[in-house]
Protein backbone atom coordinates (compact mmCIF):
# COMPACT_ATOMS: atom_id res chain seq x y z
CA UNK A 1 0.00 0.00 0.00
CA UNK A 2 0.29 3.46 0.15
CA UNK A 3 2.31 6.48 -2.02
CA UNK A 4 6.16 6.50 -1.94
CA UNK A 5 6.84 10.89 -1.16
CA UNK A 6 9.70 12.41 -1.04
CA UNK A 7 11.36 13.81 2.38
CA UNK A 8 11.67 17.76 1.81
CA UNK A 9 7.94 18.45 0.80
CA UNK A 10 5.04 18.81 2.67
CA UNK A 11 2.99 16.11 1.55
CA UNK A 12 -0.02 17.85 1.12
CA UNK A 13 1.83 19.34 -2.32
CA UNK A 14 2.55 16.18 -3.04
CA UNK A 15 -0.50 14.97 -2.88
CA UNK A 16 -2.26 17.78 -4.93
CA UNK A 17 0.84 17.23 -7.62
CA UNK A 18 -0.10 13.96 -8.22
CA UNK A 19 -3.90 14.62 -8.56
CA UNK A 20 -3.11 17.11 -10.85
CA UNK A 21 -0.90 14.66 -12.74
CA UNK A 22 -4.00 12.05 -12.90
CA UNK A 23 -6.17 15.22 -13.91
CA UNK A 24 -3.44 16.07 -16.82
CA UNK A 25 -3.04 12.63 -17.75
CA UNK A 26 -6.98 12.45 -17.99
CA UNK A 27 -6.90 9.01 -15.63
CA UNK A 28 -9.41 11.39 -13.73
CA UNK A 29 -11.72 13.04 -16.95
CA UNK A 30 -12.86 16.42 -17.16
CA UNK A 31 -16.00 16.61 -15.35
CA UNK A 32 -15.17 13.28 -13.81
CA UNK A 33 -15.26 12.35 -9.58
CA UNK A 34 -12.53 12.92 -7.63
CA UNK A 35 -12.24 10.12 -5.30
CA UNK A 36 -13.48 11.19 -1.43
CA UNK A 37 -11.19 12.50 1.09
CA UNK A 38 -11.15 9.09 2.43
CA UNK A 39 -10.54 6.80 -0.63
CA UNK A 40 -7.33 9.14 -1.11
CA UNK A 41 -6.23 8.81 2.57
CA UNK A 42 -5.72 5.01 2.76
CA UNK A 43 -4.94 4.49 -0.82
CA UNK A 44 -2.20 6.80 -0.13
CA UNK A 45 -1.90 5.83 3.35
CA UNK A 46 -2.14 9.39 4.97
CA UNK A 47 -4.07 11.29 7.24
CA UNK A 48 -7.55 12.60 5.88
CA UNK A 49 -6.32 16.22 6.87
CA UNK A 50 -3.15 16.24 5.01
CA UNK A 51 -5.95 15.22 2.11
CA UNK A 52 -8.15 17.51 3.07
CA UNK A 53 -5.39 20.84 2.78
CA UNK A 54 -4.53 18.94 -0.84
CA UNK A 55 -8.00 18.88 -2.09
CA UNK A 56 -8.48 22.67 -1.11
CA UNK A 57 -5.28 23.44 -2.83
CA UNK A 58 -6.83 21.77 -5.92
CA UNK A 59 -10.02 24.20 -5.24
CA UNK A 60 -7.94 27.32 -4.77
CA UNK A 61 -6.83 27.08 -8.36
CA UNK A 62 -10.85 25.62 -9.70
CA UNK A 63 -9.04 22.80 -11.67
CA UNK A 64 -11.58 20.61 -8.89
CA UNK A 65 -14.89 22.16 -7.43
CA UNK A 66 -16.92 21.08 -4.53
CA UNK A 67 -20.63 19.90 -5.10
CA UNK A 68 -22.88 21.87 -3.01
CA UNK A 69 -24.58 19.64 0.15
CA UNK A 70 -23.21 16.03 -1.03
CA UNK A 71 -19.47 17.10 0.05
CA UNK A 72 -17.96 15.02 -3.43
CA UNK A 73 -16.04 16.48 -5.68
CA UNK A 74 -15.73 17.35 -9.22
CA UNK A 75 -12.79 17.89 -11.51
CA UNK A 76 -13.27 21.13 -13.38
CA UNK A 77 -14.71 21.04 -17.28
CA UNK A 78 -13.07 23.91 -18.33
CA UNK A 79 -11.32 23.16 -21.41
CA UNK A 80 -8.44 26.34 -21.02
CA UNK A 81 -7.89 25.33 -17.39
CA UNK A 82 -6.85 21.80 -18.32
CA UNK A 83 -4.99 23.03 -21.24
CA UNK A 84 -3.01 25.35 -19.16
CA UNK A 85 -2.63 22.35 -16.57
CA UNK A 86 -0.90 20.21 -19.15
CA UNK A 87 1.07 23.22 -20.95
CA UNK A 88 1.91 24.01 -17.31
CA UNK A 89 3.28 20.64 -16.33
CA UNK A 90 5.01 19.75 -19.45
CA UNK A 91 6.87 22.89 -18.94
CA UNK A 92 7.78 21.63 -15.69
CA UNK A 93 9.08 18.28 -17.04
CA UNK A 94 11.28 20.04 -19.36
CA UNK A 95 12.89 22.54 -17.39
CA UNK A 96 13.97 19.33 -14.68
CA UNK A 97 14.98 17.40 -18.15
CA UNK A 98 17.01 20.30 -19.10
CA UNK A 99 18.51 21.20 -15.88
CA UNK A 100 19.84 17.19 -15.95
CA UNK A 101 21.06 17.95 -18.88
CA UNK A 102 23.23 21.10 -18.10
CA UNK A 103 24.23 18.79 -15.19
CA UNK A 104 25.62 16.56 -17.01
CA UNK A 105 27.50 18.81 -19.58
CA UNK A 106 25.13 19.06 -22.29
CA UNK A 107 23.65 22.82 -23.71
CA UNK A 108 20.01 23.49 -24.78
CA UNK A 109 21.39 22.56 -28.33
CA UNK A 110 23.14 19.22 -27.97
CA UNK A 111 20.37 18.12 -25.70
CA UNK A 112 17.85 19.12 -28.30
CA UNK A 113 20.06 16.29 -31.02
CA UNK A 114 19.72 13.76 -28.23
CA UNK A 115 16.05 14.60 -28.19
CA UNK A 116 15.69 13.95 -32.37
CA UNK A 117 18.16 11.41 -32.21
CA UNK A 118 17.14 9.21 -29.69
CA UNK A 119 14.56 6.03 -30.70
CA UNK A 120 12.26 4.48 -27.99
CA UNK A 121 13.21 0.78 -27.10
CA UNK A 122 9.61 -0.94 -27.60
CA UNK B 1 -12.53 23.17 23.27
CA UNK B 2 -9.23 20.76 23.33
CA UNK B 3 -9.81 17.67 23.78
CA UNK B 4 -6.55 16.85 25.66
CA UNK B 5 -5.33 19.91 27.57
CA UNK B 6 -2.21 20.23 30.27
CA UNK B 7 -1.09 23.08 31.98
CA UNK B 8 1.95 23.13 33.60
CA UNK B 9 2.07 18.94 33.65
CA UNK B 10 5.21 18.07 35.91
CA UNK B 11 5.46 14.50 37.36
CA UNK B 12 8.49 13.23 39.65
CA UNK B 13 9.86 10.05 40.50
CA UNK B 14 11.48 10.98 43.67
CA UNK B 15 13.57 14.10 42.59
CA UNK B 16 13.82 12.96 39.15
CA UNK B 17 11.84 14.87 36.54
CA UNK B 18 9.80 12.52 34.49
CA UNK B 19 7.49 15.42 32.85
CA UNK B 20 8.32 18.90 33.22
CA UNK B 21 6.08 21.68 32.69
CA UNK B 22 4.35 20.47 29.64
CA UNK B 23 1.75 22.56 28.36
CA UNK B 24 0.40 21.15 25.49
CA UNK B 25 -3.20 21.74 23.43
CA UNK B 26 -4.59 18.78 21.36
CA UNK B 27 -7.76 19.39 19.90
CA UNK B 28 -10.35 16.34 18.39
CA UNK B 29 -9.54 14.85 14.33
CA UNK B 30 -5.86 14.86 14.73
CA UNK B 31 -3.39 11.81 14.37
CA UNK B 32 -0.27 12.55 16.35
CA UNK B 33 2.93 11.12 16.89
CA UNK B 34 4.25 11.36 20.08
CA UNK B 35 8.30 11.06 19.95
CA UNK B 36 11.68 11.59 21.87
CA UNK B 37 14.22 9.35 22.40
CA UNK B 38 14.28 6.54 25.30
CA UNK B 39 13.33 7.94 28.86
CA UNK B 40 12.10 11.15 27.34
CA UNK B 41 8.76 11.23 28.78
CA UNK B 42 6.45 9.33 26.43
CA UNK B 43 5.21 7.04 28.33
CA UNK B 44 4.65 9.02 31.66
CA UNK B 45 2.86 11.71 29.51
CA UNK B 46 0.53 8.84 28.20
CA UNK B 47 -0.33 7.70 31.77
CA UNK B 48 -0.88 10.56 33.56
CA UNK B 49 -3.57 11.04 30.71
CA UNK B 50 -5.48 7.45 30.82
CA UNK B 51 -5.17 8.28 34.12
CA UNK B 52 -2.52 5.25 35.44
CA UNK B 53 -0.21 8.16 37.07
CA UNK B 54 -1.28 11.10 38.82
CA UNK B 55 0.88 14.27 38.43
CA UNK B 56 2.88 15.75 40.59
CA UNK B 57 1.91 19.41 39.80
CA UNK B 58 0.09 21.35 37.37
CA UNK B 59 -3.11 19.96 35.33
CA UNK B 60 -4.60 17.61 32.69
CA UNK B 61 -8.28 17.77 31.39
CA UNK B 62 -9.77 15.64 28.75
CA UNK B 63 -12.94 17.22 27.34
CA UNK B 64 -12.51 19.86 30.28
CA UNK B 65 -12.42 17.30 32.60
CA UNK B 66 -10.02 16.46 34.68
CA UNK B 67 -8.70 12.92 34.89
CA UNK B 68 -11.28 10.18 36.50
CA UNK B 69 -14.17 7.74 35.26
CA UNK B 70 -15.78 10.14 32.76
CA UNK B 71 -12.39 10.82 30.76
CA UNK B 72 -11.76 6.57 31.78
CA UNK B 73 -15.02 5.91 29.57
CA UNK B 74 -13.62 7.89 26.65
CA UNK B 75 -10.10 7.16 26.25
CA UNK B 76 -8.91 4.00 24.74
CA UNK B 77 -5.80 3.13 25.88
CA UNK B 78 -2.48 0.70 24.67
CA UNK B 79 0.42 0.40 27.03
CA UNK B 80 3.58 -0.64 26.17
CA UNK B 81 3.30 -4.12 27.70
CA UNK B 82 1.00 -7.22 28.14
CA UNK B 83 -2.19 -6.14 29.82
CA UNK B 84 -4.61 -8.30 29.34
CA UNK B 85 -5.15 -12.19 31.61
CA UNK B 86 -2.41 -14.21 29.51
CA UNK B 87 -4.26 -17.54 30.70
CA UNK B 88 -7.57 -16.09 28.69
CA UNK B 89 -8.96 -16.99 24.99
CA UNK B 90 -8.99 -14.13 22.80
CA UNK B 91 -12.82 -14.86 22.08
CA UNK B 92 -13.44 -14.59 25.96
CA UNK B 93 -11.03 -11.40 26.31
CA UNK B 94 -13.20 -9.83 24.09
CA UNK B 95 -16.73 -10.95 25.79
CA UNK B 96 -14.83 -9.38 28.76
CA UNK B 97 -13.89 -5.99 27.20
CA UNK B 98 -17.55 -6.27 26.05
CA UNK B 99 -18.96 -6.19 29.36
CA UNK B 100 -16.72 -3.83 30.25
CA UNK B 101 -16.91 -0.94 27.78
CA UNK B 102 -19.70 0.38 26.61
CA UNK B 103 -18.28 1.93 23.41
CA UNK B 104 -16.98 -1.37 22.30
CA UNK B 105 -17.83 -2.71 19.14
CA UNK B 106 -17.57 -6.55 19.04
CA UNK B 107 -17.97 -6.78 14.84
CA UNK B 108 -15.07 -4.72 14.15
CA UNK B 109 -12.95 -6.34 16.99
CA UNK B 110 -13.85 -9.91 14.87
CA UNK B 111 -13.44 -8.43 11.57
CA UNK B 112 -9.99 -7.63 12.57
CA UNK B 113 -9.06 -10.28 13.85
CA UNK B 114 -10.11 -12.67 10.86
CA UNK B 115 -7.71 -9.88 8.73
CA UNK B 116 -4.87 -10.09 11.13
CA UNK B 117 -5.25 -13.98 10.67
CA UNK B 118 -5.83 -15.05 14.66
CA UNK B 119 -7.83 -17.73 15.76
CA UNK B 120 -10.15 -16.31 18.82
CA UNK B 121 -9.89 -19.99 20.43
CA UNK B 122 -5.90 -19.36 20.97
CA UNK B 123 -5.04 -18.88 24.39
CA UNK B 124 -3.42 -15.04 24.79
CA UNK B 125 0.06 -16.79 25.92
CA UNK B 126 0.33 -19.62 23.17
CA UNK B 127 0.95 -16.15 20.82
CA UNK B 128 3.93 -14.87 19.44
CA UNK B 129 4.88 -11.88 21.19
CA UNK B 130 3.99 -9.92 17.62
CA UNK B 131 0.51 -11.50 17.43
CA UNK B 132 -0.43 -10.41 20.84
CA UNK B 133 0.54 -6.75 20.28
CA UNK B 134 -1.50 -7.24 16.72
CA UNK B 135 -4.22 -8.51 19.16
CA UNK B 136 -3.83 -5.84 22.08
CA UNK B 137 -4.23 -3.38 19.41
CA UNK B 138 -7.19 -4.85 18.24
CA UNK B 139 -8.64 -4.15 21.59
CA UNK B 140 -7.91 -0.97 21.55
CA UNK B 141 -9.36 0.11 18.19
CA UNK B 142 -12.62 -1.74 18.53
CA UNK B 143 -13.61 0.80 21.24
CA UNK B 144 -15.70 3.82 19.75
CA UNK B 145 -13.41 6.44 22.28
CA UNK B 146 -13.05 9.97 22.26
CA UNK B 147 -8.99 9.49 22.44
CA UNK B 148 -6.91 6.64 21.85
CA UNK B 149 -4.06 6.46 22.99
CA UNK B 150 -1.69 4.27 21.73
CA UNK B 151 1.94 3.33 23.06
CA UNK B 152 4.26 2.00 20.84
CA UNK B 153 1.72 -0.03 19.19
CA UNK B 154 3.84 -1.15 16.28
CA UNK B 155 7.27 -1.91 17.69
CA UNK B 156 7.32 -5.40 17.80
CA UNK B 157 5.08 -6.11 14.39
CA UNK B 158 5.99 -7.05 10.96
CA UNK B 159 5.81 -4.61 8.27
CA UNK B 160 2.52 -5.97 6.43
CA UNK B 161 1.18 -5.71 9.85
CA UNK B 162 2.31 -2.61 10.69
CA UNK B 163 0.47 -1.35 7.36
CA UNK B 164 -2.16 -2.56 8.48
CA UNK B 165 -2.64 -1.18 11.54
CA UNK B 166 -2.00 2.23 10.27
CA UNK B 167 -4.49 1.49 7.65
CA UNK B 168 -6.83 1.08 10.72
CA UNK B 169 -6.11 4.08 11.88
CA UNK B 170 -6.58 5.98 9.12
CA UNK B 171 -10.47 3.98 7.95
CA UNK B 172 -11.29 4.73 11.85
CA UNK B 173 -10.69 8.02 11.85
CA UNK B 174 -12.80 10.62 12.25
CA UNK B 175 -13.70 14.54 12.82
CA UNK B 176 -14.67 13.66 16.95
CA UNK B 177 -11.84 11.53 17.70
CA UNK B 178 -7.70 11.96 18.54
CA UNK B 179 -5.29 9.47 18.35
CA UNK B 180 -1.85 9.42 19.73
CA UNK B 181 0.51 7.10 19.07
CA UNK B 182 4.13 7.22 20.95
CA UNK B 183 7.29 6.19 18.96
CA UNK B 184 10.64 6.00 17.55
CA UNK B 185 9.82 4.51 14.25
CA UNK B 186 8.96 7.58 12.96
CA UNK B 187 9.86 6.99 9.30
CA UNK B 188 7.38 4.18 9.07
CA UNK B 189 4.23 6.33 10.29
CA UNK B 190 4.99 10.10 9.87
CA UNK B 191 2.76 10.10 6.65
CA UNK B 192 -0.16 9.25 8.86
CA UNK B 193 0.63 12.18 11.66
CA UNK B 194 -0.70 15.49 11.39
CA UNK B 195 0.74 16.65 14.48
CA UNK B 196 4.15 16.15 15.98
CA UNK B 197 4.74 16.18 19.42
CA UNK B 198 9.17 16.04 20.44
CA UNK B 199 9.65 15.46 23.89
CA UNK B 200 13.11 16.01 25.38
CA UNK B 201 14.30 14.87 28.73
CA UNK B 202 10.85 15.81 29.96
CA UNK B 203 10.27 19.04 27.97
CA UNK B 204 8.21 19.93 25.36
CA UNK B 205 10.62 20.56 22.50
CA UNK B 206 8.29 21.13 19.89
CA UNK B 207 4.32 20.73 18.88
CA UNK B 208 4.04 21.13 15.31
CA UNK B 209 2.32 19.69 12.21
CA UNK B 210 4.08 17.39 10.33
CA UNK B 211 4.29 19.25 6.78
CA UNK B 212 5.10 22.43 8.75
CA UNK B 213 8.51 20.99 9.85
CA UNK B 214 8.82 19.78 5.80
CA UNK B 215 8.22 22.78 5.10
CA UNK B 216 10.56 24.88 7.81
CA UNK B 217 12.87 22.32 7.57
CA UNK B 218 13.29 20.94 4.50
CA UNK B 219 13.84 17.44 5.62
CA UNK B 220 11.07 14.47 6.50
CA UNK B 221 9.94 14.23 10.48
CA UNK B 222 12.35 11.31 10.96
CA UNK B 223 15.54 13.24 9.39
CA UNK B 224 14.66 16.40 11.74
CA UNK B 225 13.90 13.94 14.82
CA UNK B 226 17.76 11.95 14.00
CA UNK B 227 19.04 15.91 14.08
CA UNK B 228 17.45 17.09 17.47
CA UNK B 229 18.29 14.10 19.04
CA UNK B 230 21.43 13.55 17.57
CA UNK B 231 24.28 11.65 20.26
Amino acid sequence: MSWKFDDGTPIYLQIAERIREQIASGEISPGGKVPTVREIAELAGVNPNTVQRALAELEASALVAAERGNGGRFVSDNPDLLAKLKHDMARTATGDFLAKMRKLGFEKAKTVGYLNEYKEES
Amino acid sequence: MALLETKFLSKQYGKKFALQDINLNIESGKIIGLCGPNGSGKTTLIKLAAGILTPTSGNLTIGGTEIGPETKAVVSYLPDKPFVPEFMKIKDIIAFFKEFYADFDINAANEMLTRLDIDGNETFKTLSKGTQEKAQLVLVMSRKAKLYLLDEPIGGVDPAARDYILNTIISNYNADSSVIISTHLIADIENTLDEVIFIKYGKLFLHSTSDDIRETHGMSVDAYFREVFKC
